[in-house]
């Protein structure tokens, strides 16, 4: 920005330059985004290594599959597992809210605040849905 | 950078420099990882239990087995586009970015080749 070179030194104080998360007002829109960012990451990660390790611990036979269940079925391995399963559903449903705003559906404020609150919790409703058919069945 | 059309003064812009074919091939992979990891859902749902012979049994048969062939393409090429876009926002030096982004083709192809292998293993093997 062209500035009088006469200016008075307090119009060159420090003015934000770019975007950055510490100059921003927290909205709903920015946690989805952020959840969708780190769940991916976390399901390219965590989620792919442990499908091939159940695959491969499938392939190898009885006993490759006996260390695999064992990890699993302790609880650190659970704890990892609903993480997976976590990362999954809540990535499936900002997912989802992608897909319409790819078309250009629900940017008008309240419209996208609103499905920006539904889409993380719909994301712990459904792993919690998953783990009481798995458990309880 | 064209100063006339309006999609000529987008182009090469961005940290990528390019992408309309990334960000389509992105959302396809992601409507194929909807149906099949929500087939893989499922399908360890309707499973009597996760013994070795009942899930071994299970992957044996075509269809689950060819399924699990598509996730692991399906996935493993949604994770390779979506980690590349994670590199491009924060790793800032070129060199380095080549190098993360050829680290993670590596990575992205010898997952999906191993989780293959696995498929086509447990498929074609005595059950």
């Amino acid at each position: 920005m062209a500035e009088p070179s006469n200016a008075p030194a307090a119009a060159h104080r420090a003015r934000p330059l770019s975007p950055h998360l510490s100059i921003w007002r927290w909205s709903p829109a920015m946690l989805v985004s952020i959840l969708h960012r780190l769940s991916g990451n976390g399901l390219a990660l965590a989620g792919l290594a442990v499908l091939l390790w159940w695959l491969g611990a499938l392939a190898g036979g009885e006993e490759s599959y006996k260390s695999f269940a064992g990890v699993a079925s302790a609880w650190y391995g659970r704890v990892v597992l609903i993480g997976i399963s976590w990362a999954f559903f809540n990535h499936m449903a900002s997912g989802l809210r992608h897909f319409v705003m790819d078309v250009g559906a629900g940017y008008e404020l309240e419209a996208n605040n609103r499905w920006s609150v539904f889409t993380p919790i719909v994301g712990i409703l459904l792993t919690a849905a998953f783990w009481a058919a798995l458990l309880l069945r | 950078m064209g100063n006339g059309t309006s999609i000529g003064k987008v182009r090469g812009l961005g940290s990528a420099h390019n992408g309309g074919h990334h960000w389509l091939l992105q959302r396809f992979t992601a409507i194929s990882n909807l149906v099949l990891v929500l087939w893989l859902i499922v399908s360890l749902l309707l499973l009597p239990n996760f013994s070795y012979g009942a899930v071994r049994e299970w992957l044996h048969r075509p269809v689950p087995a060819t399924a699990m062939a598509l996730l692991l393409i399906s996935t493993f090429w949604h994770a390779r586009l979506g980690m590349q876009v994670m590199l491009e926002d924060y790793v800032h030096t070129p060199a380095n970015k080549f190098a993360c982004i050829a680290a993670l083709n590596l990575a992205a192809f010898a997952g999906a080749a191993f989780g293959l292998f696995c498929v086509i293993r447990i498929a074609l093997g005595a059950a």
